[in-house]
């Protein structure tokens, strides 16, 4: 369990392998997956994915439909241990540690790494309550303790200014864009490492979109973020380094498998991307 | 987050102890609650099955075939009770299933909204009118009015067919609710594309709903027949035969179905003898009727859940 | 200017298109039809008035002569001038207290297992179907159980003949109509509260207790009530257990002496009881008897109805 001092890129041309390591001392990759695949019973769902998320850095995931994108996302929160029938091959590590080792409790890994989801999901119940649920959950019980964790993380996620005076409201009444910033200032108040954002403005108007990539900004010095997007320009606005997915038919099954294909800064994947099938997809060709 | 940098270590990875105790204790408290269902399916049976087997093993097989149902006098004939409760259930089943198809029906395809939600309560508050108020209503007003008047006071004050009429009541909301969750599962398209050809609300209805939710339909009939056959209160109010019965093939006179003749052997002075074999005939009727009421409840079940997901 | 068709289908005037276009209420085969099918609506209707004005008729030398009386004076059998059905009502409401003290957690801790813990797997299917069979099993049997297992293995503990026995009969006969609806309220829950619970490092214990229960309270609670109703019409399972059918003492024993020990009755019991007295006298106590269990039976069901109304939730 070394502390990995350089990070790796890979990009697979006609079927090789080829790594190129990029000496960065300062960046320790927060997750790192060997081999990964998914399956969903007998159905392999995406396979033979091999990236380091490097901390403090927006990693993006894209690719086409059904690609694998945001079953590969849900490993990283053990997300997938919640389907009958998910199973994870390979190794996800994080910080080192063997994310599916058997002494390794779910619960305090989604502690660590939060989720948005596509469809902002606030509980049915008032603002503050929503973000005191998760420090409740870790013991911080004191009213005076938990009034600063809900200020502070509303206040991360810009949207202190605007609820501030009625955090007892339901948290039902917000706008769609709204809801979802709640949705990262509940995450944000139980202090995570990692945010995980499963096409999070999908279900939001350009306007509120915008406000969340702003955000995505801001709070990248303090938290890891992977964000899985249908939208490219969003992808080549907001990070810094981008996996590209794409969908590979089985002859036999006629069944789509999701594999990775390239995995570089984003500047690299949308300007000379290694492998054609990146360059199609980017320059609009498909998908 | 006290690792920034440096090694981790899995047990930074573990859960405080007391929230997975407590999550883990939860849990075995439910999955309990959950086994207590099949302790008490694999009671029943084990219950029913060992008296009735004791039972059948014991009586003189000669008895089971003779001319009624005394058990008090050892006269155990079985068909007597089958036959009372096939005419109970026939009876109802005439009764019901014109009612609460027709209910269904008209519910679901011909009222408007409004007059939906008036008129649907009425077979809700019919699915609550407890079995003995029926038991009474059916020696007090439907044994005097109707049957009377059907076959001009040749019937007796206590008979199958007032018996019949009450259970036949009884089962309506179970066919009509069951029906209108079929019809109601057929899609809209289907119904528009009837209606798109220029087919008229009648002919949609009885030549294109009504096939597609068969199965459902099917099911609700199975779920009405299990239903009357199971009822006990208004036979042993209103059929009368509390002693027994002989074999009889009139509904409009006395008779006896095998849950009333448990009701009858299982409460009084007979439980104070135990374990008499008349006692005992009781849980062999039981496990007649446990098992044909399951047998129709699961394949009533199999046919409902091809209409609709789950319960 | 007329419309003409190919003569296939017969000239058609303009005139005539119009009359078939807008004569749909000319359609006499098809309104006769729903006139039938309202017809079934109707009768249902009909019985269930013939049914109160019967009750009421034939209840009413009491309800107008002596209702007080018969609302306090004990079980009778024998007379009916003395007859009355407090034992009974309080018989009933004992075992509905029972009912919900032992089958409601039961039945929604099972309903929690079932859709929080097990999803699809096999035992869940089993159990699900062994609910569902349960549900429909006759009532006598539920009797058979509770006089084989409360009053004679477990005599020790229940007491025997008592009203122990008789509410925890109910209560295994009522489980699994608790059982499914909480399981219909557990489904409604949006799976994306669960998500967003568990996603922020809740356990699934603290998911269910924090979130999932408390949304499904409302349809939880119309469940139970609707089973409550169920369990205070019902009348083998008591009649098997034991209740008293002829003439019940009560004396002056204290309450507690009474339930642990004593006979007791409810009021579908006592209505059976009633109906099978011969006497002309009869008809009026047990008119009256069943009046107050319908009249109870139907204002607990519009418990739920309102209850269902009042806090239905759109997601």
């Amino acid at each position: 369990m070394s502390v990995h001092d350089s990070s790796l890129t890979s990009t697979r041309q006609n079927g090789e392998v080829s790594m190129s390591t990029t000496p960065e001392t300062e960046k320790v990759p927060v997750f790192r997956t060997r081999d990964l695949a998914v399956y969903y019973g007998d159905f392999r769902a995406v396979r033979d994915v091999n990236v380091d998320i490097n901390g403090q850095e927006i990693t993006a995931f894209i690719g086409p439909s059904g690609c694998g994108k945001s079953t590969v996302l849900r490993c990283f929160d053990r997300m997938n241990d919640l389907i009958v029938g998910a199973r994870v091959e390979g190794k996800v590590e994080y910080h080192g540690i063997d994310l599916y080792d058997k002494d390794v409790d779910a619960v305090e890994v989604r502690r660590r790494v939060g989720m948005v989801f596509q469809k902002p999901n606030p509980f049915p119940k008032s603002i503050y309550d929503n973000l005191a649920f998760g420090p409740r959950l870790n013991g911080v019980k004191k009213k005076g303790e938990l009034d600063a964790i809900v200020e502070s993380s509303l206040k991360r996620a810009a949207l202190w200014d605007e609820v501030k005076d009625r955090l007892k409201a339901s948290a039902m009444g917000l706008s769609g864009g709204q809801q979802q910033r709640l949705c990262i200032a509940r995450c944000i108040a139980v202090e995570p490492d990692v945010i995980l954002m499963d096409e999070p403005c999908s279900a939001l108007d350009p306007i509120a979109t915008a406000r969340i990539e702003d955000l995505m900004q801001e709070i990248k010095r303090d938290f890891t973020i992977i964000i899985v997007t249908h939208n490219m320009q969003q992808a080549a606005r907001v990070s810094d380094r981008t996996a590209f997915f794409t969908t590979e038919v089985n002859p036999e099954s006629d069944r789509r498998t999701g594999v990775l294909v390239e995995f570089d800064f984003t500047e690299k994947i949308f300007s000379n991307p290694g492998d054609e099938r990146t360059e199609a997809y980017v320059t609009g060709r498909f998908g | 987050m006290a690792h920034a940098t440096g090694q981790w270590q899995t047990t930074d990875l573990k859960l405080s102890s007391d929230r997975r105790r407590s999550d883990t204790r939860m849990r075995w408290l439910f999955t309990a609650a959950a086994l207590t269902t099949l302790v008490v399916t694999l009671l029943i049976i084990f219950i029913l099955f060992r008296d009735a087997w004791s039972f059948f093993v014991e009586v003189p097989k000669a008895d089971l075939w003779t001319l009624g149902w005394f058990p008090r006098r050892g006269y155990f004939d079985v068909k007597t009770l089958v036959v009372g409760t096939l005419m109970v259930t026939g009876i109802a089943m005439l009764i019901a299933v014109p009612l609460g198809l027709g209910v269904a029906i008209y519910l679901s395809e011909f009222a408007r909204p409004r007059v939906r939600k008036f008129l649907k309560p009425i077979i809700e508050i019919l699915a609550g009118i407890p079995s003995v108020v029926l038991g009474y209503f059916a020696i007090s007003f439907i044994n005097p009015n109707i049957i009377t008047a059907l076959v001009g006071g040749a019937n007796k004050a206590f008979n199958i067919a007032a018996a019949g009429v009450a259970v036949g009541i009884l089962t309506v909301p179970i066919i009509a609710s069951v029906t209108e969750d079929a019809l109601r599962a057929v899609p809209l398209s289907l119904r528009e594309a009837s209606y798109g050809l220029g087919a008229r609300r009648v002919p949609t209805v009885f030549r294109v709903v009504l096939p597609a939710s068969i199965s459902g339909v099917v099911a609700a009939l199975i779920l009405g027949i299990s239903r009357a056959i199971g009822e006990t209160m208004v036979v042993a109010i209103a059929a009368g035969a509390v002693g027994g019965g002989l074999f009889s093939t009139d509904p409009f006179k006395p008779g006896q179905t095998m849950t009333a003749a448990m009701a009858a052997l299982g409460f009084g002075s007979d439980q104070v003898a135990g374990d008499g074999l008349a006692f005992q005939s009781l849980f062999f009727i039981g496990f007649l009727l446990f098992v044909f009421t399951l047998l129709l409840n699961l394949l009533g079940d199999r046919l409902v859940r091809r209409v609709r997901e789950e319960y | 200017m007329s419309l003409t068709t190919p003569d296939r289908f017969g000239a058609q005037s303009a005139n005539e298109v119009t009359v078939r276009l807008t004569s749909s209420s000319r359609d006499v085969k098809g309104r006769a039809v729903e006139w039938t099918l309202l017809s079934t609506l109707l009768i249902s209707l009909l019985i269930l008035v013939a049914l109160i004005v019967n009750l009421v008729d034939r209840a009413w030398p009491i309800l107008s002569g002596r209702l007080g009386d018969f609302l306090s004076s004990g079980i009778d059998a024998s007379s009916a001038a003395d007859a009355g059905v407090w034992q009974a009502i309080r018989g009933t409401l004992i075992l509905s207290v029972i009912v919900a003290v032992v089958a409601f957690p039961l039945g929604i801790a099972c309903a929690v297992y079932l859709e929080e813990y097990a999803g699809k797997s096999k035992v869940a299917g089993l159990i699900r179907i062994n609910v569902r069979n349960l549900a429909g099993v006759p009532s006598i049997v539920y009797g058979i159980l509770g006089l084989t297992i409360f009053v004679k293995f477990a005599g020790g503990l229940t007491g025997g003949r008592t009203v122990i026995s008789g509410g925890l009969a109910l209560s295994v006969l009522v489980l699994p109509v608790v059982i499914i609806t909480a399981s219909e309220a557990l489904r409604a829950v949006p799976r994306s509260i669960r998500e967003g619970a568990l996603g922020v490092g809740a356990t699934q214990w603290e998911t269910v207790r924090s979130h999932v229960l408390p949304s499904a309270a409302p349809g939880i609670l119309t469940g139970t009530v609707l089973a409550l109703s169920r369990a205070a019409g019902e009348a083998a399972p008591i009649l098997l257990v034991g209740a008293v059918t002829g003439l019940l003492r009560t004396g002056n024993q204290s309450l507690w002496t009474q339930i642990t020990d004593g006979g007791f009755t409810s009021m579908p019991v006592a209505i059976f009881s009633y109906a099978r007295q011969t006497g002309a006298d009869f008809q009026a106590v047990t008119g009256a008897a069943s009046l107050i269990l319908l009249i109870l039976v139907i204002l607990i069901n519009g418990l739920a109805i309102w209850l269902r109304n009042r806090f239905e939730r759109s997601w």
